[in-house]
């Protein structure tokens, strides 16, 4: 450098230089400020958003399907145990309807034997009270008829009749005590 | 060099610096300047067409165009700016790293053959009109002018006395030397690399048509000599690049930073 100092000195800048230098450069840097890095900033927004954009759908997708299990896994044992329900259910009510239908079945049987008792007594005491009558009469008749004598007359008749009647009362509550 | 000193005796001129100063092709048009509106139309020109139809899953040419691109974005801009703030800054580190890039390697390109960074006037209208008051804007936009001196010119954690020191240090730094000494890297290496290739060329050319009988052969090692110094010039060329949008984005995130 100091060789060439005389005439050309490469330490001292031209003038000419500096500004098309300047000129030259500004004009690159507009462009890659207006158009190049533009470009591709946006290029590569795009392809993050893609990404991204990916990742989260396929995150959603899982969450859905996750969620779809959970729900069905839940309608599942809803439905066990609402099958177990009805099936306790009807247990507890068929048990229900067969212990109503017993006792009401004991009821009806009680009722129509208490009815045959009652109906029983009845009949029993229509007779007794008939033969009584009967027996009286028959009795009348017969004794009449050996002793061959009327007994007609009221007074000696009503004594008879009631002695008879009343011996025969003791001895048919003796047999019926007996028995 | 053994070479070269054979050859001494004749007269063998090696290149000087002599051999930069090119004259104008017309009026004050020299062939830099050329160089340069052409770096310009080819690199925008390379831009729009790539970016013109980007899809999200690249093929393969775009996969190419978004690997230097995400070198610039990623490798320089973000990790010196910080995630932050570094895409208002990408256009400009990304346009400084492919400017530099491709007047770089005019040096090494036949007919071209010639890196428009070794004229210092290019690299000086980049450092100083551009990156520097860059810089400093956004610093002072950020902290405002007292909070941006302070964070720049009084780093905090030393002993109150150092402050003396440290304070012009700093400032002789941040203020002068950092444009200079950015504009010098790329403009000394491209300036030495040439000269050299030039060197190793015009002496392989006057072995082979001056030197006398055995001399003859040892132009076969200047042009060994000029072929590995293009190679290794193509890795200087892109490193210097490299180094100039890096330190450049290095100074924008100190300015931005919080504190020193």
């Amino acid at each position: 450098m100091i060789l060439a100092a005389e005439e050309y000195n490469p330490v001292m800048p031209h003038v000419a230089e500096i500004i098309i230098g300047l000129i030259a450069f500004l004009l690159l840097l507009w462009v890659l400020r207006k158009f190049v890095v533009p470009r591709f900033e946006k290029l590569y927004e795009e392809r993050t958003a893609k990404i991204e954009g990916g990742i989260e759908k396929a995150e959603k997708a899982q969450a859905e399907a996750e969620q779809a299990l959970e729900q069905y896994k839940a309608q599942l044992a809803e439905a066990r145990t609402e099958a177990a329900k009805i099936r306790d259910d009807a247990r507890l009510e068929a048990e229900t309807i067969k212990a109503e239908l017993r006792a009401e079945a004991e009821q009806e049987a009680g009722r129509i034997v208490a009815q045959g008792e009652a109906q029983l007594q009845q009949q029993r005491a229509q007779l007794v009270a008939e033969l009584r009558a009967d027996l009286g009469r028959n009795s009348v008749a017969l004794a009449s008829r050996i002793v061959g004598e009327s007994l007609e007359d009221e007074a000696r008749r009503r004594g008879t009749v009631d002695r008879f009647l009343t011996e025969l009362d003791a001895g048919a509550d003796g047999a019926g005590a007996r028995n | 060099m053994g070479a070269l000193v054979l050859a001494a005796g004749d007269e063998f001129t090696p290149p000087t610096a002599e051999a930069f100063n090119l004259p104008p092709i017309f009026g004050w048009v020299t062939k830099p300047i050329l160089l340069i509106v052409l770096s310009v139309v080819l690199i925008i020109g390379f831009f729009l067409l790539s970016s013109r139809k980007l899809s999200v899953v690249p093929g393969k040419g775009q996969f190419l165009v978004e690997s230097f691109y995400d070198f610039g974005r990623n490798n320089i801009a973000r990790e010196q700016i910080g995630s932050r703030d570094f895409l208002r800054f990408l256009p400009l580190i990304l346009g400084l790293f492919s400017f530099v890039l491709v007047n770089n390697l005019f040096g090494i390109i036949p007919i071209l053959q010639f890196p428009t960074m070794s004229h210092i006037g290019f690299p000086l209208a980049l450092s100083v009109l551009v990156v520097y008051p860059v810089y400093h804007y956004a610093g002072i936009r950020r902290h405002g002018l007292g909070g941006y001196l302070k964070n720049q010119l009084v780093p905090p954690g030393a002993p109150k006395a150092v402050y003396l020191l440290l304070t012009p240090i700093e400032f002789f730094t941040k203020f002068i030397m950092n444009p200079l000494t950015l504009a010098i890297r790329v403009f000394a290496a491209m300036f030495a690399g040439h000269l050299l290739i030039m060197l190793f060329g015009i002496s392989a050319e006057f072995l082979l048509l001056h030197g006398d009988g055995i001399t003859k052969i040892f132009s076969v090692f200047s042009f060994g000599g000029a072929i590995a110094m293009t190679f290794i010039e193509v890795l200087i060329m892109s490193i210097q690049a490299f180094i100039f949008a890096l330190l450049s984005a290095n100074y924008i995130g100190a300015a931005l930073a919080e504190d020193h």
